[in-house]
């Protein structure tokens, strides 16, 4: 991992853009909910590329779009939903495939691992047929060779006595366990691709570092890609080759992992970074938080979307939207007008220090006195 | 068909689909209310087994009528005619014309018994499946579906029995046994929008469970997903509803009995052995007591495991 993040960095940008191994190719993706109140832009223009073999962390506070832009590159959607933009998969564009065309890929190509292993998993299916399910669907493998297959995946993912296991019903494992099941059942076909949604939410803590360890190591061993989403920055750190962090449906910075941490520009991202707790903190000190919610996907604003929460906000943050443009450091995208560690950034945190705006001062003290509205 | 809706799960800023406890759709949708603090534990106790012995002894009996050394239920012994229980060796006296009633009782419960497991079968086979449809499907299927089942529910149940029952079964030359089928058929009608119903609230439900999302992502067909995902966990809902709808249409049957259109006379069923005793009530009250209590016993411990079986698998579904 970490030499394969080194080798990276070295890229130059020509070689960043020309990888032969390309696996997944979305460009300009939106997925929009038709709703009674209105168009929801839960996706509003994203592109992302992902290689063969490679991890990319999608990161954002909760409604940002991540789970939508999963969902919405594998086509799970609801019939309410209006999705445009193309989607190139190992060359195939997904966009244009009909149902049943996709169902094809569902599972063997790509797969998905839910947040929940309490209601990702059927109460009332043994942990072995649940598994044994999906080879049955996309293999021709008889009930004896897939049953010996499902114990090899119970293995794999390191879950003890697996032969007592497959007898077993999921309310008899404990959560951890249980979501070790959910990925073998999405491995069970092995998927080039895998969305981990939010894998680790709702878990102990003190799984949640084995459950990412796992797929870690299901990924090196299968040479499979990864897209991690997962509200939470400290998560991702250690585990990505990239980082695409959302908000309010778009991508706002997207680098690779060492160069997100060392060289944020997008105030958001900096928040979020300072929203993480450090065991180097003194006990007590007061969590950074950022003030305010995502705006409404519904109506957002014309400007920049994340303005009225942004410490470095200026008038024209509010009229124009940035683009998304890139750093000096190559495959770093970002989308503001201010970019925190420039002098304009810099200058434009004083003014509003000046002018006493409170996400400005909360900024600098950590301390959040009034609410941004 | 139309892509399943997961609308509200995936929208943002709402609840995340795995936080949402599923509602209990049968209890909010007036069907099975709890009897005892057993039963609410989905435990048997001492009245589910007395319950389970009581149906087990009346089902025996009514299959086993034939061989039984019981008199022939329409052997008329103008003696017993109208006297109480114990006269002649009679366990249960003689009805209203001399005929055995504890020979008619145990043959009248293969009609009752017989009317009201078909029928609720044939209820829960097509009402089961069109509200599996209707739930999971949802969109326009379901429109069209429930819109069904409302219009049905919109008659009165026993007097849509009762038409059918007397356009197609009654009159001069219908035999018993046709009767009997026609009877089956119009209480199974009226037992479908029932069962759709039920069926149907508890498969909105389970759709929306994550795991039917996975199955899908694991590229299983809808089929696959309806039949081998969703059903095996509405089916305990569908069973304890069904155990209720026996009940119903045994009642139900006694009702039509009583207004005519009951099991054909001479055969003997719970409900027409009530209807013919009512003119004796005054002078021979147990032509009509007896088999009533029979009705309740049945009636209350059919409701009691269907409260049983759903309560269990309730507990289940709370270890998760």
């Amino acid at each position: 991992m970490i030499r394969s993040r080194r080798r990276h960095v070295v890229h130059t940008a020509a070689d960043y853009h020309q990888s032969g191994s390309r696996l997944l190719e979305v460009d300009d993706l939106k997925t929009h909910f038709v709703t009674p109140r209105g168009r929801v832009r839960a996706v509003d223009g994203v592109s992302i590329t992902l290689d063969r073999g490679r991890t990319l962390g999608l990161v954002g506070e909760s409604g940002c779009g991540k789970s939508v832009l999963s969902r919405s590159i594998m086509g799970l959607l609801p019939s309410t939903a209006d999705r445009t933009g193309s989607i190139t998969f190992a060359g195939e564009r997904l966009d244009e495939l009909g149902p049943e065309a996709l169902r094809s890929y569902w599972g063997t190509q790509m797969s998905m691992v839910f947040q929940d292993p309490m209601t990702s998993l059927n109460p009332v299916m043994k942990i072995g047929r649940q598994i044994t399910e999906s080879l049955e669907v996309h293999t021709d493998l008889d009930r004896g060779q897939a049953r010996e297959t499902a114990l090899a995946l119970l293995r794999s993912v390191h879950i003890p006595e697996p032969e007592r296991r497959l007898k077993q019903y999921p309310h008899e494992l404990s959560g951890g366990m249980r979501q070790r099941v959910v990925i073998a059942v999405a491995l069970a076909c092995g998927p080039q691709l895998l969305f981990a949604d939010e894998p680790t939410t709702a878990l102990d803590v003190t799984v949640q570092a084995q459950i990412l360890d796992l797929l870690n190591e299901q990924q090196r061993e299968r040479h499979m890609a990864v897209v991690l989403v997962s509200h939470d920055l400290g998560v991702v750190a250690g585990r990505t080759h990239d980082i695409a962090v959302m908000y309010a449906g778009q991508i706002v910075e997207q680098a690779p992992t060492r160069t997100l941490f060392a060289e944020v520009r997008m105030p958001y991202t900096e928040a979020l970074l300072r929203s993480v707790p450090r065991l180097e903190n003194a006990s007590h000190t007061r969590l950074a938080v950022i003030g305010g919610r995502p705006p409404d996907l519904i109506d957002p604003p014309k400007g920049c979307r994340f303005a009225a929460r942004c410490p470095y906000v200026q008038d024209r943050c509010r009229e124009e939207q940035p683009p998304l443009i890139e750093a000096e450091t190559p495959g770093h995208l970002f989308r503001c007008w201010y970019p925190v560690g420039t002098d304009a950034g810099k200058e434009a945190l004083e003014r509003n220090l000046a002018a006493e705006l409170p996400q400005a001062a909360a900024a600098v003290t950590g301390e959040l006195a009034v609410e941004a509205s | 068909m139309p892509e399943r809706d997961l609308d509200v799960a995936e929208m943002p800023s709402l609840t995340p689909v795995s936080t949402m406890e599923p509602v209990d759709l049968v209890r909010a949708d007036g069907g099975v209310p709890l009897t005892g603090k057993k039963a609410r534990q989905g435990k048997l106790g001492v009245i589910g087994w007395l319950s389970i012995s009581w149906l087990a002894l009346v089902t025996l009996a009514a299959i086993l009528a034939p061989i039984l050394p019981i008199d022939d239920p329409n052997q008329v012994t103008a003696s017993i005619a109208r006297q109480p229980p114990g006269t002649d060796g009679h366990i249960f006296g003689g009805d209203g014309l001399g005929r055995d009633l504890f020979s008619r009782i145990i043959w009248g419960g293969r009609s009752s018994l017989l009317i009201g497991t078909l029928s609720v079968l044939l209820g829960l086979v097509l009402g089961g499946l069109l509200g599996l449809v209707a739930g999971y499907f949802r969109g326009r299927a379901d429109g069209v579906l429930t819109g069904g089942f409302d219009v049905l529910l919109s008659f009165p149940q026993l007097i849509l029995a009762l038409t059918l029952v007397t356009v197609f079964a009654s009159g001069e030359g219908v035999t018993a046994t046709r009767r009997t089928v026609v009877l089956i058929l119009a209480l199974g009608v009226v037992s479908i929008p029932v069962l759709g119903r039920i069926t149907r609230a508890n498969t909105l439900t389970w759709t929306q469970r994550e795991f039917v999302l996975a199955a899908r992502a694991l590229g299983a067909k809808q089929r696959e997903i309806m039949f081998r995902e969703v059903l095996p966990n509405v089916l305990p809902a569908m069973f304890s509803i069904a155990l209720l709808g026996v009940a119903v249409v045994i009642v139900a049957e006694g009702g039509l009995s009583l207004l005519g259109v009951g099991t054909q006379l001479p055969r003997p069923s719970w409900g027409n052995i009530i209807a013919e005793g009512r003119s004796e009530l005054r002078d021979s009250p147990h032509i009509v007591i007896i088999p009533t209590i029979i009705i309740f016993l049945t009636v209350f411990a059919l409701n009691y495991l269907g409260d049983v079986v759903r309560a269990r698998f309730d507990v289940r579904e709370s270890a998760l």
